[in-house]
């Protein structure tokens, strides 16, 4: 491990005397965050910062999908007072809140599966939390200048330039605070009409209120509490480090080839030359060097700023590097197939999967529920016969009028009372209504007498729907 | 925001534990201003809303506010939504309900409390009955008539059960004898001739109809159907024979009393009610 040391050449021409001099500069404004100083990190171009651009970008698809229409209606619209989910062409109605719980486990699965096998990448690239705060902090840079420009505004003297400054770059803010809350208000109503609405001030309440809510919620969270919710307030961080283990790939430090790190003339250094680039960029403030940590948000950033130095300094890149503690280690990861964790997560990813395209798939247009009287569990009639209730509950899912007709099959003859030859299933709703079976209780085999229903939609063409249910007679 | 020194700068109280110093930095900034803030939300708090307890009860408040307004105005606001139903269905007419099935459910929702409160006690809660102390009201067989008007004329004016003691009149063993003609009419057989002299002899017919299949305008019930008032088995038809219905003066007689409700509940709740007996299964 010492061959890297007899590498280093410390012997630097001028012109590199020069970069590494502006390198050491800035040295004495970076330092680990304690959590009593507002971070102004560096920022920086690199494969990692292209990388978070354009993962962030996947976010202009939040503020644009409210505005396309399918089928003349709003494709994404999450209808509240009328129960319903439109998506594209597909409407999810309550009765199908199964497809939703399993698609919210298809996602908790993958973020796991990510996390076991790559860390943080949600936090560090796709998280509202960490791609608004990169946002706002970019706005800040371009109004304010760099961190070194921005502290000195901040503890200078309160004059025109810096109100003015101030004013931009706040009034910046709350303008996408207020497009983040009309957006996610646009999910839940015609988006159209909302700007419409908000302009003429004839907005309904809850509109309002989750427009406030989202304004004040995005300006403190990614303009002022920024790294903190990461570090005290978001739960996700916290369970992370149940999902890492030892073939976690994470931006790490190679000790073993930084240290001793040392200034770039010493002739025992490692490979650090300890200029703390790694801190000046990172947006949680911490140092890399110290190990995993929980203020990492695994954004790759000081793997860019490392890079960028050693570049300089002719050394090889990947001091700070995408690496599992084993490789830092020294020892061989598993293939990434036998690792236990990757083959559950996978399985149970994949169940999910099939599951939700199942239920896409067989999603039906009506949903029907027949539901037999508890109590009385039949009632004798005059003629002998044992007559059953049941309550029939049809929603008719789809947006026009159906007509149906329901029939009865059990083991002998049932006759079916109280409902019409033909019934009518109107447009997206549901009325219940009782229905009666009247049997001879000696044809019957069976207290409990299995029997189906089958309903047949006069429809082009028809469908069918069946439902098991009994029909009870006393015990003999 | 924060006024913390660092424990290796902030002077302590003197006081330490295991090498934990107790230091004497102030409360954080942010757990004061919450403090007082709360303090401050206790005064605009006495104020707007009933707090401090007086001989008389608390003090009102400038709001004026009390739990017991706060229900009513939720009442009213739930009767004004509601409100536009229950004239409709003060305006329709009973059948006209039982062919809305929107209307019908609503007034069966309408009528739960009703039917609860005054119904429920004897007839169960879905109208099972009692065997043979209260009738089920989801069969079909009706004492004094199962269309929507005698149903409504039922509950309005209430029905008391007729039938006299035949104990004395008619010998035990043609009780006996009696007893076991209506079981077998009632199991589909036809009865020999002088099974129908003797029924007629004693007076059977009177009320329950040469061919025994009953008059409802005497509430006399069909004795040729499977349904029993006051159970099928020998035992208890030689009881009804021989001791009768509601007969006076008669120790072991049945007793079969509806109450009636005119005067006690609307007639348009009356009507309502109706209506949910009728559509419970066995309206005629």
């Amino acid at each position: 491990m010492n061959n890297e040391h007899q590498n280093i050449n410390t012997q630097l021409s001028s012109q590199e005397e020069a970069k590494v001099k502006e390198i050491y500069e800035d040295l004495a404004h970076w330092h680990v965050n304690t959590g009593d100083q507002t971070i102004h990190a560096k920022r920086m171009g690199g494969r990692f910062r292209q990388l978070k651009w354009f993962t962030a970008s996947l976010w202009l698809s939040y503020f644009l999908a409210p505005y396309l229409r399918w089928d003349g209606q709003q494709a994404i619209l999450f209808d509240i007072p009328d129960r319903q989910f439109h998506l594209f062409g597909l409407t999810v109605h309550p009765q199908d809140v199964w497809l939703l719980s399993l698609i919210l486990i298809l996602m908790a699965m993958v973020l796991f599966g990510v996390t076991a096998v790559a860390g943080r990448v949600f936090c560090g690239y796709f998280c509202f939390q960490t791609v608004w705060t990169d946002i706002f902090t970019w706005i800040e840079e371009k109004i304010e200048g760099n961190p070194t420009q921005r502290r000195k505004l901040d503890q200078g003297p309160l004059n025109g330039d810096k109100i003015k400054k101030k004013l931009i770059k706040h009034s910046l803010w709350t303008l996408i605070g207020v497009l983040t809350g009309v957006t996610f208000a646009a999910y839940f109503t015609d988006a159209y009409q909302l700007w419409i609405d908000y302009f003429t001030l004839n907005a309904h309440m809850s509109a309002w209120i989750v427009l406030g809510l989202f304004t004040l919620g995005t300006y403190f969270l990614a303009g002022w509490l920024r790294e903190q919710t990461c570090l005290w307030l978001c739960p996700y961080a916290r369970i992370q480090g149940v999902m890492y283990d030892r073939t976690t790939i994470l931006p790490a430090y190679d000790a073993v080839r930084g240290e001793p790190r040392g200034k770039v003339k010493d002739p025992n250094r490692g490979s650090c030359i300890d200029c703390r680039l790694c801190v000046a960029v990172c947006p949680t403030g911490i140092d890399i060097r110290q190990g995993q940590q929980e203020g990492c948000i695994t954004c790759g950033l000081c793997i860019d700023a490392c890079d960028s130095i050693m570049e300089q300094v002719n050394q090889p890149k990947g001091l700070v590097r995408y690496a599992s503690l084993n490789e830092l280690e020294g020892r061989t990861d598993k293939p990434l197939l036998k690792r236990p964790r990757v083959i559950v997560y996978t399985s149970i990813i994949l169940a999910s999967f099939i599951g939700v395209i199942y239920g896409l798939s067989t999603m039906s247009a009506i949903d029907w529920h027949v539901l037999h009287q508890r109590q009385p569990l039949y009632t004798m009639m005059s003629d002998g016969t044992v007559q059953n209730k049941y309550t029939f509950k049809i929603l008719n899912k789809t947006e026009s009028e159906m007509r149906a007709h329901v029939e009865i099959k059990g083991p002998s003859d049932i006759a079916i009372i109280g409902i019409e030859d033909t019934i009518v299933l109107r447009a997206d709703k549901m009325v219940p209504f009782d229905v009666y079976l009247r049997a001879d209780p000696k044809q019957l085999p069976q207290e409990h007498t299995g029997i189906t229903f089958i309903l047949t939609t006069q429809t082009e063409p028809p469908m069918t729907f069946t439902y098991g249910s009994v029909i009870v007679r006393p015990a003999r | 925001m924060s006024n913390q020194r660092r424990p290796e700068e902030a002077p302590d109280t003197g006081h330490e534990w295991d090498g934990i110093r107790e230091l004497t930095n102030e409360p954080p900034k942010w757990w004061t201003i919450c403090f007082y803030a709360s303090l401050l939300w206790c005064v605009v708090y006495f104020i707007l809303y009933p707090s401090i307890p007086l001989i008389n009860g608390p003090n009102e408040g400038l709001l004026g506010w009390t739990s017991i307004k706060e229900y009513k105005a939720e009442v009213a606001k739930y009767d004004e939504q509601r409100a536009p139903y229950v004239s409709k269905l003060e305006g329709m007419s009973a059948e006209a309900i039982l062919k809305d099935q929107e209307m019908l459910n609503f007034a069966n929702s309408y009528t739960n409390a009703i039917y609860g409160d005054y119904c429920a006690a004897c007839h169960g809660t879905s109208g099972q009955g009692a065997e043979g102390r209260f009738p089920t009201l989801l069969d079909d067989e009706w004492l004094h008539g199962g269309s929507i008007a005698a149903i409504q004329e039922s509950v309005t004016y209430g029905r008391e059960g007729q039938m006299p003691a035949f104990a004395g009149q008619v010998s035990d063993a043609d009780i006996g004898k009696l007893a076991d003609f209506v079981i077998a009419l009632s199991q589909g057989n036809q009865g020999s001739d002088t099974d129908w002299a003797l029924y007629e002899e004693s007076g059977c017919g009177m009320c329950h109809a040469d061919n025994a299949k009953g008059w409802t305008d005497a509430g006399a019930p069909n004795l040729t159907d499977a349904i029993w008032r006051f159970g099928s088995s020998k035992d208890e038809v030689v009881r009804t024979i021989a001791h009768g219905v509601n007969a006076e003066g008669v120790a072991e007689t049945r007793n079969a009393v509806m109450p009636a409700f005119e005067g006690r509940l609307s007639e348009n709740d009356i009507k309502l009610l109706a209506v949910r007996v009728w559509s419970m299964g066995g309206g005629q």
